[in-house]
């Protein structure tokens, strides 16, 4: 496994968001290195998909630094982000309903070259190559997540914001797509993964943060997990 | 020849004027259903953009010569760039709001428009004379069939097709969809949701104006032509429920019909069969006939 | 729609009566005040006619302020309402105040019936589907014999009050109208400001929370519309009788979104807002009456301005700037 670089790919500094009235994210600082892959845990409600969405620039009021390859993005709107590079896998998946499995595919446009081809995402889910003309809502959960991730493979992005990606999925599918991040770390992506579960956080990533009431409170690197069970469990309030 | 004690001739005509109001209840539907899909904003100044493209044909033809299939491609393309204007300067800055709002706002833009007219031209209607092509007809038999009705009928059927296949079918039409079902997911993809919106507001105006072109020959041009067509408009898209565009397309045709067949059989009801309809509808089908229950 | 509303919780002043804070109270008096003292300074009938406005608007501002549902058709209950009393008072030469009761009735039964099937769609929807059954309204008045058709019905009598006190002095009428545009407001304001109104707003600003509490939602919303076109229809029928005509213009959608304009422009979110707005737009017709098509354009030029810059309308501003409700 090629070991991820030294390269500053994404550098967060004092992030703060509002939903609203509500202040829900409090100064968040963490950074992301080329090629590695990045975990944010946390309880329910500590901040962690807020910050993927203000990476994303989907919120609406937001304030700090987030430097994306040493050029500043924090304020610019969603769609300047995601043609920087940056690619966004929400929670729910996001699949549409009034598109077909293959427009959903095809919806997120070419942001970058060396994004992967149709062909080579068909190979890496079979699934999707068959229920083309599907509706894409059709698709059960476990698809419904490969069409999510596969469709932002295409777009050339090389930073993937992940969502909970195994959420509400069976353990054997659970299984295909830590198989399917780490045959990504292998082609060079940089991944930041929003986890609740770190038994599955820890079979893919470099480094963990921990998110608690809107700031980052602690950073793990993966080796070192095993040994800090106990708080971590105190942190997951688990 | 009788059909149902009626004499054939008057039954064929009075469905062809049924599916003629129906090609305008269809193609004003439609671009009231695409704006309020994605923009979810009732145009009550769809009616104005009506009128705006028959008086646009005719003052093309009057003061530069321009004939009407020449206006029926230039009047709907400079219309809906000025609903794109208008999109960009004035819509903007209520979509955050109450969907309230954006209808009052539309509805003095309406008022505004009308009244400029009104002040310009009067409320008598001015004619536009029928261009070559279209000038006399078909004998079938059993009716005769004016040119000009029957390229109404088909102008609007190809339209709203083309539309329907356009939205339905093409890759552009998916970001149009996908923009309308989750539109800050789909421009966190990269795709310029705010430009789409000027330019589906845009398209649909376009479409009232072309609907107004086509009635210039058929129908007098006067300021007030869609202040209360728009109306029926409106009670054709309750019928249908706004959220298809077939819908839209169908249940115009249909209530054209409808509304023509009426006149066969029962006159004075003919310019309430629309509404008592959109009374049974809401009683027995609240989310429209072909609306997702909500 | 006024969301500030909703955080405010209504410090109903015990004290008063009828509940009324202690601003409201000002302003009441000051109504009554401006109500008695403005036949001196201006037309009689002109005056009344801006009661009758008035009083429209604060029907329209019952539904539209407290469950922020637009009646767009608001013009079918005070038109054929109108319609009604013309009818009654000439035709079958009943007094004034029957004629208007038989007005109202008429108004709350049609309210009643559009009510029932409107408040089955939500938002927008709603709106469309009472502007169509206006519509509706609009095309019955046209058609049917017993309204006249384009001319309406003219030459409507003023008749006697109670068999007793001739109309036909505009002094006498404007008491009438004055008398019962004040009645009219402490009815709607005692409405407004009830357990009754509390759940109206409840419903606005939350109506799964409280269809989850119990309340029978779209009871309450039926029954605001009906009170909404009764009230529209005593202003419609009490109009017919004061200055004797009922005609298509009554009916017609152009009335259904002057109204609205008068409920926007006097500050939809506050009480007394819509008076002020009646004010303005019947002073504003007066003065452009010369003038054509251009009221039309003015009108539609004040609603966008409203809309894009001046969403609290007069008294909102009003309100904002004193800090105390209207």
């Amino acid at each position: 496994m090629p070991e991820p670089s030294a390269t500053l790919m994404l550098k967060v500094c004092g992030l703060e968001a509002w939903y609203g009235e509500s202040h829900v994210l409090h100064g968040v600082d963490f950074d992301v290195h080329e090629g590695e892959v990045v975990t944010l845990l946390g309880r329910n409600g500590a901040g962690k998909s807020t910050t993927l969405k203000t990476i994303m620039g989907m919120l609406k009021r937001s304030r700090g630094s987030v430097k994306f390859r040493g050029r500043e993005l924090c304020g610019t709107s969603s769609r300047h982000i995601a043609r920087a590079g940056i690619a966004f896998c929400p929670e729910d998946r996001g699949i549409y309903s009034s598109l077909t499995v293959e427009e959903n595919l095809l919806l997120p446009p070419v942001v970058a070259p060396g994004g992967m081809s149709v062909p080579e995402i068909h190979q890496l889910f079979p699934n999707l190559a068959e229920r083309r003309r599907s509706q894409g809502t059709r698709l059960s959960g476990g698809e419904q997540q490969m069409l999510a991730i596969g469709r932002i493979l295409r777009t050339g992005a090389r930073l993937l914001l992940l969502d909970e990606p195994t959420e509400g999925l069976a353990p054997v599918i659970v299984q295909q797509i830590g198989a399917t991040i780490r045959k990504l770390k292998e082609r060079g992506y940089t991944i930041i993964l929003v986890e609740q579960n770190f038994h599955f956080a820890a079979t893919v990533a470099d480094r963990h943060y921990v998110m608690d009431h809107g700031v980052v409170v602690d950073m793990m690197p993966n080796a070192e997990i095993g040994a800090h069970t106990e708080k971590l469990n105190g942190y997951l309030g688990v | 020849m009788l059909i149902f004690g009626i004499p054939i001739q008057l039954f064929s005509t009075q469905i062809m004027l049924g599916l003629i109001n129906g090609a305008f209840y269809a193609l004003l539907s439609l671009g009231l259903a695409i704006i309020f899909g994605l923009l979810n904003i009732v145009n009550f100044a769809h009616g104005a953009f009506y009128m705006l493209g028959a008086f646009a044909a005719l003052l093309l033809l009057e003061h530069l010569g321009i004939n009407y299939w020449v206006a029926l491609a230039v009047v709907p393309l400079g219309i809906g760039l000025l609903g794109c204007v208008i999109e960009r300067f004035i819509l903007r800055w209520i979509y955050d709001l109450d969907h309230l709002y954006g209808m009052i706002l539309t509805f003095g833009m309406g008022l505004v428009i009308v009244g400029i007219f009104r002040n310009l031209y009067g409320a008598t209607g001015l004619a536009y004379s029928m261009p070559a092509g279209l000038q006399g007809g078909y004998n079938l038999g059993f009716m005769y069939l004016p040119a000009s009705r029957a390229f109404v009928i088909v102008a609007s059927v190809l339209v709203c097709l083309a539309t329907w296949i356009a939205i339905e079918k093409t890759r552009m039409g998916s970001w149009l969809r996908a923009a309308t079902e989750k539109p800050q997911l789909t421009e966190a993809f990269g795709i310029n949701v705010p430009l789409l919106v000027t330019l589906t507001y845009g398209f649909g105006v376009a479409l009232a104006a072309f609907a107004g072109v086509l009635a210039a020959p058929i129908f007098s041009v006067n300021p007030t032509m869609g202040s209360d067509l728009i109306i029926v408009v409106f009670a054709v898209v309750v019928i249908g429920g706004m959220g298809s565009i077939s819908g839209a397309i169908l249940t115009g045709f249909m209530l054209g019909l409808v509304e023509g067949l009426t006149k066969v059989f029962w006159p004075q009801a003919s310019s309430t069969v629309i509404f008592v309809i959109m009374a049974i509808v809401l009683l027995v089908r609240p989310a429209g006939l072909f609306g997702k229950q909500a | 729609m006024p969301h500030k509303q909703a955080a405010e919780t209504t410090r109903q002043d015990l004290a008063a009566p009828l509940g009324m804070s202690r601003t409201h109270q000002v302003v009441m008096l000051l109504l009554v005040a401006l109500v008695i003292a403005a036949p001196f300074a201006l037309y009689p009938l002109f005056v009344a006619k801006l009661l009758c406005f008035a009083l429209f608007a604060l029907s329209l501002n019952l539904m539209l302020g407290n469950l922020g549902l637009l009646s767009f058709g608001h013009a079918a209950y005070f038109g054929l309402s109108s319609y009604a009393a013309a009818h009654a008072a000439k035709i079958w030469g009943f007094t004034p105040e029957v004629a208007i009761l038989f007005g109202v009735l008429v108004a709350l039964s049609l309210g009643a019936v559009i009510g029932a099937l409107a408040v089955r769609r939500k938002g927008i929807y709603f709106a469309m589907v009472t502007l169509a059954f206006a519509q509706m309204v609009y095309f019955f008045s046209l058609q049917a014999p017993f309204t006249g058709g384009e001319d309406g019905i003219q030459r409507v009598p003023r008749g006697e009050l109670f068999g007793l006190f001739s109309l036909r002095d505009d002094r006498a009428l404007y008491a009438l109208v004055g008398v019962v545009f004040i009645a009219g407001v402490l009815a709607l304001y005692r409405i407004t400001y009830s357990p009754f109104g509390q759940i109206l707003r409840a419903i606005r600003d939350n109506e799964a929370r409280a269809v989850s509490l119990g309340y029978r939602v779209n009871g309450y919303k039926w029954l605001a519309f009906v009170l909404g076109a009764g009230f529209a229809g005593l202003a419609g029928a009490m109009k017919a009788i004061a200055f004797q005509l009922a005609s298509l213009t009554d009916v017609y959608w152009g009335m259904s979104g002057e109204v609205v304009l008068m409920a926007l422009i006097g500050g939809m979110g506050t009480f007394f807002g819509p008076v002020v707005g009646a004010g303005l737009v019947v002073w504003m017709q007066n003065e452009l009456a010369g003038f054509g098509a251009w009221v039309t354009i003015i009108q539609g030029m004040v609603f966008m301005l409203c809309i894009l810059a001046f969403r609290e309308g007069i008294l909102g501003t009003v309100r904002q700037l004193i800090g105390r409700k209207l």
